[in-house]
């Protein structure tokens, strides 16, 4: 048995004890489980890994239990815990998908065949969020997805899963939130159909303990005329992966931020996805980072521009902020540019806190350390004030705050 | 006691040696203007006071009310009422002007045993040195220097001065970039902070600065020493004979040449 099989081969015996499914749902959990045992975990010689080595994982034994039940909490109304869906009051609007659009929409969008990570979230698949937005609903209230964990021995992993179908015309925000103690592996994947003319603004917020392995994909297909947000905002995690890929139709318009903070031995992989497969899109990118200690991260921002995307307009920008000499930052813009008539800028930069902006702080009478704190929030606040749901905006401030305080002492 | 005291300084950036053996006196009620030609290290000295630490300090020593100025840090310098209007004011994006200056104005004030504003008395504070400074609102809101024209910078810089109100004030080279309508409107913000408690150092190149702001002396500065000091009248005779009339070099910038 090679090494990787007998990592792969760790998860045959949670594969065999699930509990039985319906023939289509089984098939597709068989033939993702196939894909996964084929592939395997990736390795860092593989370009898309190569600077995210995913062998704690691969060496882990996880259970894969549905260990507790809980309820929503609070204004939550969307929960899941250890991977399990619990569904409460939805709001007007919005209302859970049938088996139909399961059958015609699960793993249409983000294919296990070439994404180890996605394969083994299909091969686990059990309780989907499915979610429909009526055509033409605007729907104001946040839709907001929880992801907890229960501590335990063995570490569980989760593989939770979303699919949501936004109507022609329709409008809603999704938010995700990851937060939980101790180590555990959450393998996350959603599916968003953006319909023509709908507006979908999504929100990931993972707030992981720092010994926890997440995993998280967005595959958006946004339709014709339709503007799609994503707000990816990464703050803990042991080592995370997050890929938000987004398929844009014609006259598309697409907005990716990314804020992701990292200290200590934290690393944090974001590799982006913006395809033009038609004319007359637009994408927006924005994403920073900001690293301290000895942490690790990468942004890897691929724009496929197809050729019959004509006149496609496309801007992606990345920033690094190293608090630390020992943190480090892999950044790569990937352009794939087959149309000849459109406009792709790009830019990367890495640097430090500006020393006169420092002193100039200072000579007001601030003190180092706030005038630092003060600094490396403004570095991040183009992108909270990007967020548009008032109490998520309150909660990054307030979070990035104690963040920042933390670290200078 | 003298407000500051400046005894035989030396300082170098790297292995530069940029002042080399400064004394100088200021006592509070004083306005002291610094001159001299490019290179002579006056922006240098007006850094140092201020704490910057680009600069290594090689020799001498510096008293502000009898205490090491050197000794201090840039943030403790400020809270014991030194500032410093940079000439090249600092754009902060992301930082309002307002959320800067407030945090400015309580770290001074917690500093000196006072409770800090709040919104309201913040407010109330700056809108009646905006109004000195003849200053847009909007800039409040607007992030730090971020976008401000020249004249906006500088005019920022000596209303950051007015709502600090310090002992010691260090101008360096406010007058470059201005136009005569806000050489006066800085001026006379200037003008309006002088008092028996309060001393100035002017630091400029050019005299026509002293028109407004009158000095009680002028110091002129070449190859990092004061090497002529004199009443207000000594600018008068820099601008009638320039550098070279006291045997001082000064080169231009080959535009300005002319």
């Amino acid at each position: 048995m090679t090494v990787v099989a007998e990592q792969t081969g760790r998860w045959l015996d949670q594969f065999t004890q699930q509990p039985a499914a319906e023939p289509w749902l089984k098939e597709l959990r068989d033939s993702a489980f196939q894909r996964f045992l084929e592939l395997g975990f990736p390795a860092t010689h593989e370009e898309e890994w190569r600077f995210t080595n995913v062998a704690p994982i691969a060496r882990t034994q996880f259970a894969n239990e549905h260990l507790n039940w809980e309820t929503a909490r609070g204004s939550l109304p969307t929960t899941f815990f250890n991977g399990k869906y619990v569904a409460a009051a939805l709001p007007e609007g919005v209302s859970l998908g049938t088996p139909e659009d399961l059958k015609a929409h699960l793993g249409k969008y983000a294919s296990y065949h070439n994404h180890p990570f996605i394969a083994l979230n299909t091969a686990f698949l059990r309780d989907v969020a499915v979610l429909r937005i009526d055509r033409g609903a605007v729907v104001d209230e946040p839709v907001r997805f929880l992801y907890g964990a229960a501590e335990t021995h063995p570490p569980v992993a989760a593989h939770p899963r979303i699919l949501v179908l936004a109507g022609a015309h329709s409008q809603c925000t999704l938010v995700e939130t990851y937060a939980a103690q101790g180590k555990y592996f959450t393998n996350a994947v959603t599916e968003i159909v953006a319909g023509e003319g709908a507006v979908v603004d999504h929100y990931r917020v993972q707030s992981e303990s720092t010994e926890a392995y997440h995993i998280g994909i967005l595959q958006a297909m946004a339709g014709r005329n339709a503007n799609f947000t994503s707000h990816s905002i990464s703050l803990g995690g042991l080592l995370v992966r997050n890929d938000a890929n987004v398929a844009l139709s014609e006259g598309t318009e697409a907005t990716l931020n990314g804020l992701y903070i990292a200290n200590g031995q934290q690393h944090v992989d974001n590799h982006t996805q913006i395809d033009h497969a038609k004319p007359h899109g637009t994408s927006h990118e924005l994403y920073k980072g900001i690293l301290d200690g000895h942490a690790t991260a990468v942004f890897n921002g691929r724009i496929i521009v197809r050729k019959d995307a004509q006149k496609t307009d496309s801007k992606q920008t990345n920033k690094n902020l190293l608090l630390s000499d020992d943190a480090v930052i892999n950044t790569k813009p990937e352009l794939q540019i087959l149309a000849d008539d459109v406009r792709c800028t790009h830019g990367a930069t890495i640097g430090q806190l500006d020393a006169e902006a420092l002193f100039y702080l200072q000579s007001r009478g601030i003190g180092k350390g706030e005038a630092r704190d003060l600094l490396t929030y403004a570095f991040a606040q183009d992108i909270v004030d990007r967020v548009k749901i008032p109490a998520l905006k309150d909660y990054l401030e307030k979070v990035l705050f104690e963040k920042f305080h933390e670290h200078v002492g | 006691m003298a407000l500051l005291e400046i005894k035989d300084l030396h300082a170098r950036v790297g292995e530069r040696g940029i002042l080399n053996g400064i004394d100088l006196t200021v006592n509070a009620g004083e306005v002291h203007a610094i001159m001299g030609p490019n290179g002579s290290g006056k922006s240098t000295l007006a850094q140092v006071l201020a704490g910057r630490e680009l600069y290594q300090v090689t020799a001498g020593e510096v008293l502000y009310n009898g205490k090491d100025l050197l000794e201090m840090a840039p943030e403790e310098r400020a809270q014991e009422g030194i500032f410093l209007a940079f000439q090249y004011p600092v754009e902060i994006p992301g930082v309002s002007n307002m959320y800067f200056l407030k945090a400015a104005v309580n770290a001074v004030r917690k500093q000196r045993g006072l409770a800090e504003l709040d919104a309201m008395d913040f407010l109330n504070l700056v809108q009646e040195k905006m109004k000195l400074m003849e200053m847009d609102q909007t800039l409040l809101n607007r992030p730090v220097n971020t976008g401000f024209s020249g004249g906006e910078k500088k005019r920022n810089e000596i209303f950051q001065m007015a709502v600090l109100e310090p002992r010691l004030a260090i101008l360096d080279e406010t007058d470059s970039g201005l136009d005569i309508d806000a050489l006066r409107t800085v001026a006379g913000g200037v003008n309006a902070l002088r008092g028996p408690e309060r001393a100035m150092i002017v630091v400029t190149h050019y005299q026509r600065l002293l028109n407004y702001i009158v000095p009680d002396y002028v110091h002129v500065l070449s190859q990092g020493r004061i090497v002529k000091s004199g009443g207000k009248e000594l600018a008068l005779q820099l601008e009638e004979s320039g550098y070279a009339g006291l045997g001082i070099e000064d080169v231009e910038e080959a535009v300005g040449r002319i």
